[in-house]
């Protein structure tokens, strides 16, 4: 028959059998289409739902950086590295919410989709990856906000800003890796939902937002870096503001750590694929 | 590519676990294993190794094999849990087999539910491409055929307002149209064409049939006897997981015959183990006549329907609802308990239940009648049914039916009240006939 039109997927044979555990990468990529319309949608549905709308993207952060910088700026003198304080912690806010953010919604991103994953076939991944990406566009609407909050205090971006998407896309890569691990656990065990307000709490406690990561002795900086969100904050602070030294070795290892995460997240994520329409 | 394989089946298996694991769990059931035997207890709770000894286990399907010719339209007939709605989830890729392997020649549509992924809050433009996308047509495809899906569905005037602001007619009509305009070359179906009102499933009818002339592969499972005679070239019958018969339409007629013998009385004693859920759970189904003590039931009779059932949640309301159908599968009527005052809008405590509804005699015709329970709560989520948890037939009372022999017609057989008054004696009047 040739009544397939522009899917270039002519009569296409599928074998359906028990399967092993090995990530089918570019099974997602023919899925592009779907990953485009579910980002689509969650970023329709949002600010069609929300009276604020665009302004959460921008509201959440800001108001994070005035707290810190009144209690632990002010008050608290915390240091932060010869930077007007509100930049300094407005510029870590940026990939932390980012991250926050895809970690909390992919999380639960299996579960809330349960409908479709039990009606339809399509490789799950996009459904996590669809959600962490819509959290790009919020990335993108404080971004330019806090450009013009470093235009006010006067401070230029270097040279280096060039490296912000890569941060970017770290802190996106960091965020599937741990969601990949919690959403497909959640279909499992619904405790993970109650415990990521929690986890993400502790999380910006142990990532250098509000402080700079100078405060870890040298020595211990490089254990700092197992925690991969110190390595992508820190890097990106530094290539958006361009100030001090270039976080070596505390991204070295925050980048090696994303990437077993992530490597062994899409592994497991392969795994429980096939039992989630059983299970959720 | 007609007498091409479009579908081949080979020892399909699949495999449940039952009992308190089969759904989701939560960590502090898990936390104690895992303080026992913290390695093997974290492999387990993560989902490693084999699914071990707890609780039991179901195959829901085995040793499933059959090939399917590009073209063929198959419906796959059986009872509640025979595994048809298993074998459309393999097909269609949702959940995998444990054991066997199936092989798929051509481009897969399938339709398990109308409306999957539609948003309330989305417009009825914006859910035609999300929901286009999900069934996995491309933004092109659904662009060119948009036109077509919107004037198909009847909703060219509101396909700018939210979805949420539609009737349920609306929305399912318009639902409906989008998978009807999948163009693939195998199409797997599962009972949709309930949806809407009869003159639209007439249309919907007469979709599937303009792609089974234009010679595409349809997959169809159904409960519809009507639907599937009328479509299907060729018939499987599944029962406990497995193929009982697989052939030409006359696989229909073995299978009314076979299962539909009288179910008049069941019971269940062991709770735990009776026909239900977490929620619910049936210990009793009858059908008798109303008076006397005989079995008898003819078109005159007075019935009576009982149910009796536990209800282990709290907090909600429960109704039950009966779908009655004939021999062909035909809704004769639907009943649930919508004037019982007492009951109005409030919760069930937990214990046990009876409910019973009288038939009037001189509703029913003759034949074999199926009955489908389904426990609603809230009058809106279905917590269990069971199709075909009563069977019974009803014969002809010998009385109503005047100087006619043959079967009455129709799914009923009331008798109605009939007054005929001669108006007027006389001649016929001037002019008339002549």
């Amino acid at each position: 028959m040739s009544g397939v039109s522009g899917t270039g997927l002519v009569s296409p044979s599928t074998i359906i059998r028990p399967s092993g555990a090995r990530p089918n990468l570019g099974e997602v990529w023919a899925y592009r289409e779907l990953l485009y319309f579910l980002v689509w949608r969650d970023l329709k549905v949002r600010y069609k739902q929300t009276v604020l709308g665009i302004a959460w993207a921008v509201l959440q952060p800001l108001a994070t950086t005035l707290v810190f910088a009144i209690f632990l700026g002010r008050l608290a003198g915390v240091p932060s590295d010869g930077v007007p304080y509100p930049v300094f912690a407005y510029a870590a806010m940026l990939p932390w919410q980012l991250f926050a953010h895809a970690l909390t919604e992919s999380s639960n991103s299996l579960v809330a989709n349960e409908r479709l994953i039990t009606k339809v076939y399509f490789p799950r991944l996009v459904i996590p990856l669809a959600t962490i990406l819509a959290g790009l566009v919020d990335f993108a609407i404080a971004f330019v906000v806090g450009i013009g909050l470093m235009a006010w205090y006067g401070i230029v971006p270097g040279p280096f800003i060039a490296a912000v998407p890569l941060f970017v896309a770290l802190a996106v890569l960091t965020a599937l890796a741990a969601g990949l691990w919690l959403s497909a656990l959640n279909v499992e065990y619904r405790d993970v939902r109650y415990t990521l307000g929690f986890l993400v709490q502790i999380w910006l406690f142990a990532t250098p937002v509000a402080y700079p990561s100078s405060l870890v002795p040298e020595r211990w900086r490089a254990l700092y870096g197992l925690n991969p969100m110190a390595g992508v904050v820190e890097g990106f602070r530094w290539a958006l503001l361009g100030h001090g030294q270039p976080p070596g070795a505390l991204l070295v290892v925050s980048t090696a750590v994303t990437f077993v995460v992530l490597a062994g997240g899409l592994w497991y994520f392969k795994r429980m694929e096939r039992t989630f329409a059983d299970v959720v | 590519m007609t007498g091409d394989v479009a579908i081949r089946c080979q020892g399909l298996g699949k495999q449940y676990r039952l009992g308190p694991r089969q759904r989701y769990r939560a960590l502090r059931d898990t936390l104690p294993a895992l303080a026992l035997a913290p390695f093997r207890g974290l492999r387990s709770a993560m989902g490693f190794g084999r699914p071990t000894a707890q609780g039991a286990t179901l195959w829901a399907l085995r040793d499933v094999s059959f090939e399917v010719s590009a073209g063929e339209i198959v419906g796959i007939i059986g009872a509640n849990g025979a595994g048809k709605s298993t074998l459309l989830k393999i097909l269609s890729r949702i959940t995998e087999p444990t054991e066997g392997q199936a092989e798929i020649h051509g481009r897969v549509g399938s339709l398990l539910e109308v409306g999957t992924g539609f948003h309330p809050e989305l417009t009825g433009r914006e859910n035609v491409y999300l929901n286009g996308a999900i069934l996995g047509m491309r933004k092109a495809e659904i662009e060119a055929k948009f036109d077509e899906i919107v004037a198909f569905a009847e909703v060219e005037r509101f396909v700018d307002a939210p979805v949420k602001h539609y009737s349920s007619g609306m929305y399912v009509r318009l639902a409906f149209a989008v998978a009807a305009h999948l163009d693939p070359e195998i199409m797997l179906i599962d009972e949709v064409l309930a949806v809407g009102d009869a003159r639209f499933q007439r249309k919907c009818v007469g979709k599937i049939g303009d792609s089974v002339r234009t010679g595409r592969t349809v997959f169809f499972v159904s409960h519809n006897m009507v639907a599937v005679q009328n479509l299907c070239t060729r018939v499987i019958w599944l029962d406990g997981g497995r193929i009982v018969d697989d052939g030409d339409r006359r696989v229909i007629a073995r299978y009314a015959a076979n299962t539909l013998t009288s179910r008049h009385q069941r019971s269940w004693p062991d709770v735990a183990t009776a026909p239900g859920g977490d929620a619910v759970r049936v210990t009793r189904a009858s059908v008798r006549p109303a008076a006397g003590s005989g079995h008898e039931i003819t078109t005159s009779t007075e019935l009576l329907l009982e149910f009796e059932y536990w209800n282990l949640g709290s907090g909600a309301h429960l109704n039950l609802s009966l779908h009655v159908y004939d021999e062909q599968g035909v809704l004769a009527f639907n009943t649930a308990p919508v004037n019982e005052a007492e009951w109005h809008g409030r919760a069930f405590p937990q214990g046990r239940f009876l409910s019973a509804c009288r038939v009037p005699g001189d509703l029913l015709n003759e034949g074999v009648y199926r009955i489908e329970l389904l426990v609603v709560k809230d009058q809106a989520t279905v917590l269990f049914r069971d199709d075909g948890i009563l069977v019974f037939e009803v014969r002809d009372a010998g009385q109503g039916r005047g100087a006619w022999y043959g079967r009455v017609p129709g799914v009923v057989r009331p008798n109605l009240e009939w007054r005929t008054t001669c108006l007027e004696r006389s001649e016929a009047p001037a002019g008339a006939g002549r």
